[in-house]
């Protein structure tokens, strides 16, 4: 469909849901679409990126397909949600990514950033790449290296978060009024503990009969992972630069601990994700989707992976390779955060604020 | 499919699924006849949203009491006490273990304290619905090993002196005959059935829309009236309401309800106004609007409202047709631009100056206009002007089976059916001959779909 067309629909679907209700206690999606009357792109962004694409609503729908109106409110919702993740992107241009991901251009991705390492270590260590000082990373990578590129491209993508996050803001929360801390540490909360995933006290569906905890605990997994691992990362930061101490760092260390329990997550987290996608309700979703969902947890797989791999194997000769292979996919991952699945957070996370926002002013 | 099993059930919505499970749990084998495919099951409690329900103290999902000689009087106000009052009050005192027994299958319902209804303390309301409640109970059914056939349809009955011997069922395109040691009937209404409702409407029935499942036809009840069970109800009646007639033929369901009707006025095909739209509250008139707009020219008339009142009614799923001048939505309704007009001008000049209060009865009327409006009376003056095309919707028909307090069927010559039980639907005329109250529709299904369950299996057992 054309992002008009999507639009249209969306503006339809909730046009029968607002004048139905019958969902309105599923999750928050419905109280914010009670509290509109019209469903413009920036209502209709909002509401796409408070759902969390479970099925309750779907199999509850008295008018879902075969029906002739054909409500599918996550289908729908999904739709339009990816249509904002392209429009709120910055640069523009690159907004055509999310629907070109693929498995195979983000292993392609790691492949071309690892060659090109291994090419650049080759050059500068040439038979030395393969013989690696035992642990001692920044004999592969130079130390003011592997910081200028990292941070470079870690600045390009939180700028590019920050735009797009502006944007989608602006949009759904036309009053000039910022979310009170009693909305920030709800939205907080909701986000935390994915509330809205069992909003109900037990969790949603996931198929027309099946309630299952899986999603919701892997994708847990992969996102306390992953918060765990960038703490360890700035942990590692805090030592180099303020303490200066240099890694390696031992294996009880803060940075290896933390990157170590992390990295576990962002094994099991993906893999379950993979397995919980297999068996999902291909209804629930967009199908055109599919390569940037398992692009994105592809890559946090490669990078855990690779990363558990140097931590086992760092006192071994392929530990040059292993170090390129595993930044090629770090750089793979960071270049391709605003260009990705993983916006979704971002998105979610400023409407679960606006939704806390809205209800404490209507409390 | 195997040739026998002690209870037949037919039909697959509500009262089916009650009556599908109580007999389970008390130890027969059971096997449901779904006329509808899968994904349409549920027949018209998927459209449904909550039950009434008596208690006398707060419970996690009803507030404040609801005894049940409130609830009582309640029904025989809108049954005008027609109903039979042994079946009443049985009705009424099983309410009270509805929710509990619904828990244990998996039925979830509404938190009392939130949502856009307020009826909190009189009915409980299903969590997401009357559909998600049906997949609730065939998921039960589906676990605890009742047989669902679905697309099968029930052609005929072989019934010998008041006894079910077999069904005969077309599943596709074989026929089958299913045999059982005893039958519920629980297939609902026949307001699906155009060519029944010309009967008693004639070609008016033609342009009547069916807010419900298209799998209403009456089959089973012309069956069983054929093979001499007792009809109860009037058959020239059937509770209907003024939905936008821009509706589906069937299925339409609770969006295509207009609640514009008590803030404007409503003209036929003439654009001649027939009716006082300010009566009384919307609740308590909307379901004598499907009537009234029946018995105007070509069953159509259109709800017209200005730009003063169009955030007082709840929205709608049809977009109304909008115009700046009163002439200008005679054009776009196709209706006689200088009858509306008149009808308008007629009406601004006989309303009274009032306080509006869309709350209540306010004291906003029409003075020396026939029909007069009695509230919410003011100027149609401001533009846009909205319309709004209605249609009669047909929500039930009342005609059914006389059943006894265990649900079996009464035969004409006055003997009870050894073995043919009835719930839902299909007998919700014995309690309600005639007019409707929220809910009542599921608290009869549940209570006489587990009273029928109950007799069907004790037959069974012993």
């Amino acid at each position: 469909m054309s992002g008009a067309s999507v639009l249209d629909r969306g503006e339809f679907v909730m046009t029968v849901c607002n004048s139905c209700r019958y969902c309105e206690q599923y999750c928050p999606v419905f109280p914010a679409m009670e509290r509109r009357t019209s469903f413009a792109a920036g209502d209709l962004a909002y509401l796409a990126n408070l759902c969390h694409n479970c099925g309750e609503c779907l199999y509850a729908c008295q008018y879902a397909p075969p029906h002739e109106f054909g409500i599918n409110v996550p289908k729908t919702l999904a739709e339009i949600r990816v249509r904002s993740y392209e429009s709120y992107c910055w640069p523009g241009a690159l907004g055509a990514a999310f629907r070109h991901h693929s498995v195979s251009t983000a292993l392609g991705l790691v492949a071309v950033f690892a060659a090109v390492l291994l090419g650049a270590g080759w050059v500068a260590h040439g038979e030395g790449l393969w013989r690696a000082t035992a642990g001692d990373f920044y004999s592969v990578v130079p130390h003011d290296v592997m910081v200028g590129l990292f941070g470079s491209v870690g600045a390009f993508v939180l700028l590019a978060f920050g735009v797009g996050l502006r944007r989608f803001w602006r949009e759904v929360h036309s009053d000039s009024v910022p979310p009170s801390p009693t909305a920030a540490r709800r939205a907080l909360g909701d986000l935390l503990t994915m509330r809205h995933l069992h909003t109900t006290g037990v969790d949603c569906t996931s198929g027309v009969e099946t309630r299952r905890p899986w999603r919701r605990w892997f994708h847990h997994c992969t996102f306390y992972g992953f918060m765990l691992c960038f703490a360890s990362t700035s942990v590692a930061a805090i030592y180099d630069g303020v303490f200066g101490w240099i890694a390696p760092y031992g294996y009880a260390s803060l940075p290896v601990v933390l990157g170590t329990v992390g990295g576990l997550g962002l094994l099991v987290g993906p893999v379950g994700l993979l397995a919980v996608r297999r068996t999902r309700d291909p209804e629930l979703g967009d199908a055109g989707q599919t390569g940037m969902d398992e692009s994105f947890i592809v890559l946090l797989l490669v990078t855990s992976a690779t990363g558990i791999a140097l931590l086992l194997l760092r006192n071994q000769p392929a530990m040059g390779t292993l170090l390129m292979v595993h930044l090629g996919a770090v750089l793979a991952l960071f270049v391709t955060l605003p260009y990705g699945k993983f916006v979704h957070g971002l998105y979610r996370t400023a409407a679960l604020l606006k939704y806390a926002s809205e209800s404490e002013a209507e409390e | 499919m195997t040739p026998h099993s002690d209870v037949l059930v037919i039909g697959g919505g509500n009262a089916a699924l009650c009556a599908a499970l109580t007999a389970r749990q008390a130890g027969a084998t059971v096997t449901v006849l779904e006329h509808a495919p899968r994904e349409c099951r549920g027949g018209n409690s998927r459209h449904t949203r909550n039950f009434r329900c008596a208690h006398d103290a707060p419970t996690d999902v009803l507030t404040d009491a609801y005894p049940e000689e409130e609830f009582l009087a309640d029904l025989n106000r809108v049954t005008k006490g027609e109903g039979d009052p042994v079946l009443s009050r049985l009705l009424i005192t099983r309410s009270t273990g509805c929710p509990a027994w619904m828990k244990q299958f998996g039925a979830r319902f509404q938190s009392s304290l939130r949502g856009t209804l307020h009826l909190g303390r009189t009915n409980v309301f299903f969590l997401g619905g009357g559909k998600a409640l049906m997949n609730t109970y065939y998921a039960a059914a589906e676990r605890a090993g009742v047989r669902v056939e679905y697309d099968a349809e029930v052609i005929g009955l072989d019934i010998a002196d008041g006894t079910f011997q077999s069904a005969q069922v077309r599943m596709g395109d074989r026929t089958q005959t299913v045999t059982a040691r005893a039958v519920v009937i629980a297939a609902g209404g026949y307001e699906a059935n155009i060519e029944w409702l010309r009967e008693a409407w004639g070609d008016a029935a033609d342009n009547f829309i069916i807010r419900g499942t298209p799998f209403n036809t009456g089959t089973l009840l012309r069956l069983m009236l054929d093979a001499g069970a007792e009809p109860i109800g009037d058959p020239t009646q059937c509770h209907a309401v003024a939905v936008d007639a821009r509706a589906p033929r069937f299925d339409g369901g609770i969006v295509t309800r207009l609640d514009s009707v008590p803030f404007g006025i409503v003209v036929n095909k003439d654009g001649v106004r027939f009716y006082d739209e300010g009566e009384d509250a919307w609740p308590k008139r909307y379901a004598i609007w499907g009537r009234l707009v029946a018995a105007q020219p070509d069953q159509i008339a259109f709800s017209v409202v200005d730009a003063k009142v169009t955030g007082s009614f709840m929205p709608s799923v049809f977009p109304p047709v909008v115009a700046g001048t009163i002439h200008e939505l005679a054009a776009k309704l196709e209706l006689p631009a200088d009858t509306l007009e008149t009808a308008v001008a007629t009406f601004n000049q006989a309303v009274r100056p009032g306080t509006f209060d869309r709350a209540t009865l306010d004291d906003c009327r029409t003075e020396g206009l026939t029909p007069p409006k009695s509230h919410w009376a003011q100027r149609i003056d401001t533009p846009p002007f909205w319309g709004y095309p209605l249609r009669p919707g047909i929500t039930f028909t009342y005609l059914g089976l006389k059943v006894d307090d265990a649900a079996r069927v009464v035969m004409a010559d006055g003997r009870m059916a050894a073995n043919i039980y009835a719930a839902g639907e299909i007998m919700a005329g014995n309690i309600l001959r005639q007019g409707y109250i929220a809910g009542i529709g599921m608290t009869i299904g549940t209570v006489f779909g587990r009273i029928a369950g109950e007799g069907a299996s004790q037959h069974v057992g012993g």
